[in-house]
């Protein structure tokens, strides 16, 4: 019997369903069977002996009522619930059509918050939701050694660890990477400065993509150094090689020397990174980390700027791995004590790739969708409210239909289609908005942000804004139609008592609403005076270095593979070039000053520093127990050029060259943390750093400080300074050179008059991305600037709608109770006790809102502590003066009614109804 | 007007069956009396509810109608139990008769236990 049923209920659906959709009518038949069945049975009570009319009688009593047979087989026959639905959204249209103001203002609401709503979550589905586009994206992790006993992170994996991690068992396979760095491409038109990812063979086969054409590396390809051979992207092949289907096999010069084009990805491609930047990586060259030009694959040597991805077994949970990974790490550091010392507490930790690529962009993207959630339900409340207010025009057709007889679930099932149809017109509109408007709040979103090229208006986000109108539509749309059902039938007919005691329950729901909105709005005001004020301060914080003027153009030296091969091998060949630059730059109009240094100086504009060891004469004496700083190298006329004020000592001369002794600036971070309560200069340091795998010199080489200048805010402006030490770029080479300008510069200009100078020096340098410090500076605070202006501009729309809000319900009191306002205007109160009668009630709304609002927006704002800045989540300004607002809003809405009160005429009043 | 209480639309529909696997084709007034006959008081009044029940029978595929000529040369429609009907008549026709000897057996119980 139970097998069968499932058939059966599925052939009766498709049957009645054919039934409904061709409104095909099983009338004739059954009234022609009705029609038969009466007759025989009129047939047989004639044959018993009754008169033909007792017979007639009989029969129609012995079949039952016509009316509830009909029904019954006309339920058996279509999908009543489909028919009454769509009789229910017929009517519900033709009520909304009836008031079009209301309808509008409803509509208009919810567009408004489902709007934005919509907008945030797709900036959300594609930045948190799918963050890697690779298969399998819950095995891919990241491994990251930290060195907690000396406060250093992510210090880097050095080569035999990489191969003890692989050989572990714990993972399919390990790849190293680069962080996405940039070459010179020389050999076409113009020296091109593009972006490439060093990786082992075997990163491809980790994250499980392959070549669209060609191939790429193969895994087992052990070349200790670099194997040669380069995979391109779409994009680039597509750009500058002109999709030229012979790519394979044909040499590129990069950094002088020559690779072979192996393959190239699919179109669409993305490498994993957490910035747009990593990203776009155009090339991937393959390298083993072990031979030249990587320093040679000793234990201890760690190589900061590299990230291990790896891919999990299958099946293995990251804690499961974890507690593997411990187990190897322990075991390693028995094995190797000297490479590990104790002190230095040695972890290993695995990270999802995932958590790595969405990075600090997460917290500022919860707090938007979390204030945009509020402009939400705000909305609904407001349109919530405007349905309620519409039971007094509508409580006497209600009254009527459950006069005559319509059940009270019917009556609140068509209400409530009422409401899921204004939701759903809502949310339809906010998305057809939002999809209008695309392009133009795209550019408002800041470029810093990762996977900005994925966001997109797609079917998910609209699947998104019709589930949360129908979410919201039920909430909101169920309270107002049960309340409305709930009439007291006689005296709304007998039009007793408008707005007396029928009515306590909607006008306290309406209370409670309005409550509601304006404690919202309080806790999203407060956000946004709280980021408002945290911006502002970041803003206004002295950087301690000055960018006015200065502008930053970019070079760098060519990194070929062999070391003799390299033009600027020694820092004295490059010192040559470098005074060359500097004068020819010095040439160019409107320039005063010019200096140079390496990405690492340049103030806010490089991502991740390239830390090294710290070794202070008698206190350190191995890289592993040093502490890791970070250090520039920039020229003499840097310090003067960004205004960093000399504290102690000296800076650098153009005397202090390669072969004189090195030395060294700190900054006050530096002297405080290194060299507490004691005279730093003078004091020695060794900086061990890979040399490209060539030592210079066999015996250790110490550096000297000099000098001590003031801290600057050079890594990001809301971190306090952080200790740095710098070096002179004739003593010490870079390749990665910024050259700063100060003077009275054309922004436009400015790059091809640099190039021409470089080059006329030589010609392959490649010269690019000039940017002033004022704009580098702009953009490190881009996303918080986003995300202040965003719960601003929440914050308003929410301060709007509440007002709204309580001007709708205390026009409404009024108009409720406006007889008995009369009557005392008729018994000789005064105007203006009537107009404080109405202002009060506004207030005591408002101050209802505003203790319940200060409440929730306590807890809010210590939600929020992370993302604050020189402002605490207490501030009692902020509140003080949002409380104010809010009640000068509240008072404004009252205002208006409360003139329409006082100005009521009592006589035509009583008189009207 | 209330519904039926599925239990007894159950047994309504198990009896249209038997009637129909019986009787051979019958028509509605016909399925009537029979059932009338045979239960007494549950198709006393109200015998119109059977043509909604045939109807979702044959939704069912438990029976299949046609128009054809009754006794005195009218038009009427008829019902025939289909093959698929006469399973499902089987299978509840054990059904029912296993209910039956398990109670039977609880009563004798009771009986046996007084004497």
């Amino acid at each position: 019997m139970k097998s069968g049923t499932g058939m059966k209920l599925l052939r009766r659906f498709s049957i009645r369903f054919s039934n409904l959709v061709t409104r095909r009518s099983a009338n004739q038949r059954l009234q022609d069977e009705i029609a038969e069945h009466l007759a025989l049975q009129i047939e047989e009570n004639l044959r018993t002996g009754m008169s033909s009319v007792e017979a007639r009688r009989q029969a129609a009593l012995k079949l039952g009522a016509p009316q509830a047979i009909r029904e019954r087989h006309h339920a058996e026959h279509s999908l009543p619930f489909i028919e009454n639905l769509l009789f229910d959204l017929r009517y519900a249209a033709r009520m909304l059509l009836r008031s079009p103001g209301f309808s509008f203002i409803a509509i208009a609401t919810m567009a408004l918050g489902i709007g934005a709503t919509t907008a945030i979550y797709s900036v959300i589905d594609a930045t948190l939701l799918h963050p890697l586009p690779y298969p399998n994206p819950a095995e891919l992790v990241r491994i990251q050694d930290d060195l907690p006993g000396v406060g250093a992170q992510r210090v880097g994996i050095s080569v035999p660890e990489w191969r003890d991690f692989e050989s572990s068992g714990i993972f399919q396979s390990a790849a190293i990477t680069g962080t996405g760095a940039d070459v010179n491409l020389t050999g076409s038109a113009q020296p091109l400065r593009l972006s490439f990812k060093q990786v082992t063979p075997n990163y491809f086969a980790v994250l499980g993509v392959d070549a669209e054409l060609g191939r790429t590396f193969d895994p087992h390809d052990a070349t200790p150094g670099y194997n040669l051979e380069v995979v391109l992207s779409d994009g680039l092949w597509r750009r500058e090689f002109a999709a030229d289907p012979k790519i394979l096999g044909r040499v590129l010069r990069l950094d002088n020397d020559e690779y072979h084009v192996v393959g190239v990805m699919p179109r669409g491609f993305r490498d994993q990174g957490s910035t747009s930047g990593e990203q776009n990586v155009e090339l991937w060259l393959g390298a083993g980390f072990a031979g030249v030009p990587f320093p040679p694959p000793l234990r201890s040597a760690r190589q900061r700027s590299r990230v291990v991805v790896a891919r999990l077994r299958p099946g293995l949970s990251i804690a499961a791995a974890q507690g593997h990974l411990d187990a190897l790490v322990e075991s390693l550091k028995e094995q190797y004590p000297a490479d590990y010392p104790a002190q230095t507490a040695w972890t290993v930790r695995l990270i999802p790739l995932s958590e790595t690529v969405v990075g600090s962009v997460r917290q500022s993207l919860i707090l938007l969708f979390s204030a945009v959630g509020l402009v939400l339900l705000i909305s609904c409340v407001n349109v919530a409210n405007l349905l309620l207010a519409r039971t007094s025009v509508r409580s006497r057709e209600i009254a009527v239909r459950q006069a005559l007889g319509a059940q009270r679930t019917r009556l609140i099932r068509q209400l409530l289609t009422e409401s899921l149809l204004l939701f759903l017109l809502g949310g339809i509109a906010g998305f057809g908005l939002l999809f209008c408007a695309r392009h133009f709040l795209l550019r408002l979103v800041p470029e810093s942000l990762p996977h900005l090229n994925e966001i997109a208006i797609n079917w998910s986000v609209l699947a998104f804004a019709l589930a949360v109108s129908v979410a919201a539509g039920t909430l909101f749309g169920l309270a107002p139609a049960w309340l409305m059902s709930r009439l007291d039938l006689t005296s709304t007919l007998r039009q007793e008592g408008r707005g007396s005691s029928g009515s306590v329950g909607r006008s306290r729901a309406r209370q409670v609403l309005v409550v509601s909105e304006l404690a919202l709005s309080l806790v999203l005001m407060v956000a946004a005076g709280l980021l408002l004020r945290s911006f502002w301060d970041l803003f206004a914080v002295q950087p301690g270095f000055n960018p006015d003027r200065v502008m930053a153009v970019q070079t760098w030296l060519p990194g070929p593979n062999d070391p003799k091969m390299d033009p600027y091998q020694t820092a004295t060949q490059e010192a040559v070039l470098l005074r060359q630059i500097l004068s020819h730059s010095r040439t160019l109009p409107g320039v005063e000053e010019a200096a140079i240094g390496d990405q690492a100086s340049l103030p806010l504009g490089h991502s991740d520093p390239g830390g090294l060891p710290l070794i202070r004469e008698g206190i350190e004496t191995m890289d592993n127990q040093a502490p890791v700083i970070d250090s520039p190298i920039v020229s003499p006329e840097y310090f003067h050029l960004l205004g960093m004020a000399l504290e102690r000592g000296r800076l650098f001369t153009d005397q202090d060259l390669e072969d004189s002794p090195q030395v060294a600036v700190i900054n006050q971070a530096a002297a405080h943390t290194y060299w507490p309560n004691q005279n730093p200069i003078g004091k020695r340091v060794r900086l061990n750093f890979n040399n490209r795998g060539v030592l210079t010199s066999a015996k250790p080489v110490w550096t000297t400080i000099i000098g001590v200048i003031a801290d600057a805010r050079t890594e990001s402006l809301a971190a306090t300074a952080i200790p740095q030490i710098y070096r002179s770029v004739y003593q010490r080479s870079a390749k990665d050179l910024a050259i700063f300008l100060r003077g009275q510069l054309d922004p436009g200009a400015i790059l091809a008059q640099e190039r021409q100078q470089v080059q006329s020096i030589d010609a392959t340098l490649p010269v690019f991305h000039a940017e002033s410090l004022d704009d580098l500076l702009s953009t490190s605070l881009s996303v918080r600037r986003f995300s202040m202006e965003m719960v601003a501009f929440f914050a308003a729309t929410a301060l709007l709608l509440a007002g709204l809000g309580i001007y709708g319900t205390i026009s409404y009191v009024v108009n409720e109770q406006r007889r008995e306002i009369a009557i005392r205007l008729a018994l000789g109160a005064q105007k203006r006790t009537i107009l404080k009668m109405v202002l009060r009630r506004g207030l005591g709304l408002a101050a209802a809102g505003a203790c319940v609002g200060v409440a929730g927006a306590l807890i809010v704002s210590h939600l929020m502590a992370g993302l604050l800045f020189g402002v605490s989540p207490n501030d009692l300004t902020t509140f003080a003066g949002v409380t104010v607002v809010l009640t000068l809003v509240a008072l404004a809405a009252s205002y208006i009614p409360a003139l329409r009160a006082m100005r009521l005429d009592p006589i035509t009043t009583l008189h009207a109804d | 007007m209330g519904e039926k209480p599925d239990v007894l639309q159950g047994t309504l529909a198990l009896m249209v069956l038997k009637t129909l696997d019986a009787l051979g084709p019958q028509h509605g007034y016909g399925i009537a009396r029979r059932i009338e006959q045979i239960s007494g008081d549950i198709l006393a009044v109200n015998q119109g509810t059977l043509y909604p029940l045939l109807l979702k029978l044959e939704h069912e595929g438990s029976i299949a109608s046609q128009w054809g000529a009754s006794e005195n040369n009218r038009r009427a429609r008829f019902y025939r139990l289909t093959s698929a009907g006469r399973k499902q008549l089987d299978a509840e026709t054990r059904g029912w008769e296993q209910t039956a000897a398990i109670i039977e057996r609880f009563f004798k119980i009771k009986a046996e236990d007084l004497a």
